[in-house]
């Protein structure tokens, strides 16, 4: 028996540590997973102004740079009953959709794709096979399908490999056994990481009209600060903001050329990929339990200011135990007894001691580091080891992300996710619950991209039509002002982001924030073990490493696939901390 | 696999001719004001040097840098940069190995000297440097290693070059930005230049050009402001070039998100905007391909180049 330490854990957004304690065969028999950054930016933000809260908040992480922005206004918004333009709703869900189908392309293929694409291995493809794949897999591309293109691509490998430098592809698990895809389409999947690069550039642009810039665009509380461009009589001009023709012109470009990508390239080359390595569909599942707090505001054309209603989402909001699509139960972000965090395995204590859950409102963040004096070669994980905490609802262990907001869409019957669905797994041979596994869960998320782009010519429709008609607001100036405020408030905002549910809690008193919490996707899915009485409760990282058999454990591939397949984001996970360490923050509900 | 090529060699097996790399370096060398003379130099420098090596190591940070690295434009977009340019042989969000392997490959980076060290993020000092562990080492620990016999150092973003986020009030971390664990607290013994390029994030171009043109130049690090931001793109202020300021000058100010001054490109000063105080290119160059700037989309500067903007009084609606 040993342990394998996989730390840093790269390819994903911030700092993570794997402990995996394995048999004399190799078989993971307990994991354990630790957040090892933090930066306290719960503290900073005491005493603040909540308008401004948007923008610390949206520096917990820059990749999904537009998530916790939203979720920050919403949750101010919600506080003060502050209702906002239909088109402000419409054009967050554009930004929101744009973040999702941003970030799931560029997790397959620059994050995820090196845990099954074998670079060197595309060096001996023969570039006319690849063309002849790339046809028959992607009927409709136009571009980039020749053998002359892929020739390219491989002499570009080839003079990159030669030149001895191979920088963030140096010291990879080339030629592991199992890489188990053919040479033609590793090339494939390499053209397609270096297209993906340029792509994404190009459709972050979308942030940049309605934000001004990506990363981390403007928002505002109240609705959102980009209003559309008019000349002194009223008449749509161009240029004296980007909310003008040229710039609805670029929007509805970039979600065709989003479209475009996910249906002729991600969607394919996730089946081709997974094609190779069906045993992937029966590993790795997790805890079974899935939670979504539901996002993307339905609206209708010339629909009055509201705030958002949690009945009326796209992805719906709800919970499912066990696997068991047939009963969704209802979630209440401000029910006490619902969303917890606990500090059982974490850095941090609770004034009625450790294993006592929290609600957000009356959440408490007091750090008490117990962990080793770096440098440490390992943690004790029979200790607290990590600062993520550890959410749970009712007590129980949930997975956030793709594969549940796809489950939940499946669930309330959303006839086109259910087609999707059920078209993939007919296609690939398989039955549902290969679902719930570590490839289930990345082509959940591709799944999903196809979804929100679809969906995206959708809303952007809406804001067109919108402002046909005559409707051009964007913002709400009726409580901006903060001595229009009550001197105490509350509000509890929520979105799914990229990698799942998250929930911002803000408590206002006399216009300044009194308490801020945000429990956040990766925080769900990363945090340690809790217990019930004697009984580990793990979350769904260490739960689904459990049983992986690894084949060497000094090229630890197989812990990378599932923990991947998550997309980590621990900047998300750890940002809070106490002020001195001393000093206990408690906010009882109001 | 062959020894380690020269760039005029990779070049040229890209079918860049001797010729065309030789204008290639006259055009670069002038852009940089080098003396005409020192040209051929220059040019033989270049063409009998492999690819420089980058080391990016991240401290208190939340990853916005590196996407900003992803979205460059121009001449350098990121591909380019990462199979033409230079070698990246440490980025923890974008390598291949994981763990041992990936330290591995920082170690064998910086065993010649003449790297690059890139920082994002901010340095947390409290605890012993506890709060921000990469590999079971603090990484206060990890770039001290790093920076030996390094060219350059690059505090990418306003945490590394100011402490941002994390270091605003309370910092509860007690984080700190390189330039002051280099200079005041003497935590980092270096020789090699830093320099800052803030931002929250920077400006893909200006990051990826700052790097180019170091290499470009034979290891000139261009001329800074009093703050080691490189002038030419720190030299003047976003007020300076923005759309909204003929408005300014008339006296036309937006006084709400979306009323008709807003709607018409009104001045955004009475709704916080810190564009005059702010020293950046944002508005010159624009952001993401020329799409817009954040005062084009109707938001206020919240000067995220400058020091402490996290704290500046009244916060980011305030006027000022």
């Amino acid at each position: 028996m040993s342990t394998v330490v996989v730390d840093p854990v790269t390819r994903i957004e911030g700092h993570l540590r794997i402990e995996a304690e394995t048999d004399e065969h190799g078989v993971i028999t307990r994991a354990s997973s630790a957040g090892t950054m933090l930066r306290g930016i719960e503290i900073i933000l005491k005493d603040r102004d909540p308008r401004d809260a948007w923008a610390f908040t949206q520096r917990i992480c820059g990749v999904c740079t537009s998530s916790h922005a939203i979720t920050s206004v919403r949750a101010i918004e919600d506080a003060l009953q502050y209702k906002i333009p239909v088109n402000a709703h419409i054009i967050r869900n554009l930004i929101d959709g744009a973040q999702f189908v941003h970030d799931h392309v560029v997790h397959f293929y620059h994050l995820h794709a090196l845990d099954w694409v074998d670079v060197v291995s595309a060096l001996s493809a023969d570039p006319a096979i690849t063309a002849g794949l790339q046809q028959c897999i992607s009927p409709k591309r136009q571009e980039n399908n020749t053998t002359a293109y892929f020739n390219d691509v491989k002499t570009k490998l080839k003079n990159f490999v030669n030149s001895g430098q191979l920088g963030i592809f140096k010291n990879g698990y080339w030629g592991h056994p199992e890489y188990k895809l053919p040479p033609e389409l590793n090339l494939l999947a390499f053209a397609h990481y270096l297209e993906a690069l340029a792509w994404q550039r190009e459709v972050a642009r979308l942030h940049a009209v309605f934000g001004g810039k990506n990363p981390h665009p403007s928002f505002a509380v109240g609705g959102m600060p980009c209003a559309v461009s008019l000349d002194a009589t009223g008449y749509q001009i161009d240029g004296n903001t980007r909310i003008d023709s040229t710039g609805l012109a670029l929007v509805g470009a970039i979600i065709q050329k989003m479209r475009d990508f996910v249906d002729q390239v991600y969607v394919p080359d996730t089946l081709a990929i997974a094609g190779y390595y069906k045993d992937w569909f029966t590993k790795g599942e997790g805890v079974g339990n899935f939670l979504t707090y539901g996002d993307f505001p339905l609206t209708a054309v010339g629909d009055p200011d509201s705030l958002v209603d949690p009945t009326k989402l796209f992805i719906p909001r709800g919970v499912i135990l066990n696997r068991d699509l047939s009963v969704v139960h209802p979630l209440d972000m401000n029910d006490p007894q619902q969303v917890q965090e606990l500090v059982s395995s974490s850095w941090y204590d609770y004034s009625s001691g450790k294993d006592t859950p929290l609600h957000p409102y009356a959440g408490e963040t007091t750090p008490n580091y117990s962990g080793p004096i770096p440098p440490y070669a390992h943690l004790d994980v029979n200790q607290s080891y990590s600062w993520v905490k550890s959410p749970r609802w009712r007590g129980k262990a949930m997975e956030v992300g793709p594969l549940a907001h796809v489950l939940m869409l499946y669930a309330k019957g959303h006839a086109g996710t259910k087609a999707l669905v059920d078209k993939t797994l007919t296609d690939l041979k398989l039955p549902l619950t290969a679902l719930y596994s570590t490839m289930g869960r990345t082509a959940a998320r591709t799944l999903e991209a196809k979804i929100l782009a679809d969906e995206m010519s959708v809303w952007f429709k809406q804001l067109q039509d919108n402002i046909a008609a005559g409707d051009l607001r964007t913002h709400n100036n009726q409580y901006f002002d903060p001595a229009t405020w009550p001197a105490q408030a509350k509000g509890a905002g929520f979105l799914e982001a990229p990698r799942g549910a998250l929930g911002h809690w803000v408590v206002i008193n006399n216009g300044k924030i009194a308490n801020y919490q945000a429990v956040v996707p990766t925080t769900w899915n990363a945090g340690p073990r809790t217990f019930v009485g004697s009984t580990e409760v793990s979350g769904p990282y260490e739960a689904a490493l459990k049983g992986h058999k690894l084949f060497d454990p000094t090229q630890p591939l197989e812990i990378l696939r599932t923990i991947h397949s998550f997309d980590p984001c621990m900047g998300c996970a750890v940002h809070l901390m106490d002020a001195d360490g001393k000093e206990l923050i408690q906010v009882k509900v109001l | 696999m062959s020894e380690q090529d020269t760039i005029l060699e990779h070049l040229q097996r890209q079918g860049v001719s001797r010729r065309s790399f030789l204008k290639f370096c006259t055009l670069a060398a002038s852009s940089m004001a080098l003396p005409l003379g020192s040209i051929a130099a220059f040019a033989d420098a270049l063409a009998a040097s492999p690819r420089p090596k980058v080391i990016w190591l991240s401290a208190q940070e939340c990853t916005g840098c590196s996407e900003t690295l992803l979205r460059a434009y121009d001449q350098y977009p990121v591909e380019k940069l990462l199979l033409e340019m230079i070698s990246l042989d440490y980025h923890n969000t974008l390598m291949a190995p994981s763990g041992l392997a990936a330290e591995k490959s920082r170690l064998d980076s910086i065993a010649g000297g003449g790297h690059i060290v890139v920082i994002d993020g901010s340095v947390p000092l409290k605890e012993n440097g506890a709060w921000s562990v990469v590999g079971g080492r603090t990484i206060l620990d990890v770039i001290e290693e790093s920076v030996v016999g390094a060219a350059l150092i690059i505090a990418v973003g306003n945490c590394a070059a100011f402490g941002g986020l994390p270091g605003a009030f309370p910092n509860p971390t007690d984080a700190h930005g390189i330039d002051d664990l280099i200079t005041n607290l003497k935590k980092i013994t270096t020789t090699a230049p830093l320099i800052n390029i803030p931002g929250c994030p920077p400006i893909p171009e200006v990051l990826t050009v700052v790097i180019v043109n170091f290499i470009l130049s034979g290891h000139q690090a261009p001329a800074l402001d009093g703050l080691k931001r490189p002038l030419p793109y720190y030299g003047g202020t976003v007020h300076d070039n923005c759309s909204r300021l003929g408005h300014y000058k008339l006296g036309n100010f937006a006084t709400s998100f979306d009323d008709a001054g807003a709607r018409q490109g009104f001045c955004l000063l009475h709704l916080g905007c810190k564009g005059t105080l702010t020293h950046n290119y944002c508005t010159t160059l624009k952001w993401n391909k020329g799409t817009s700037y954040p005062m084009l989309s109707g938001h206020g500067c919240i000067g995220c180049s400058e020091p402490n903007f996290w704290d500046r009084k009244g916060g980011f609606y305030k006027s000022l």
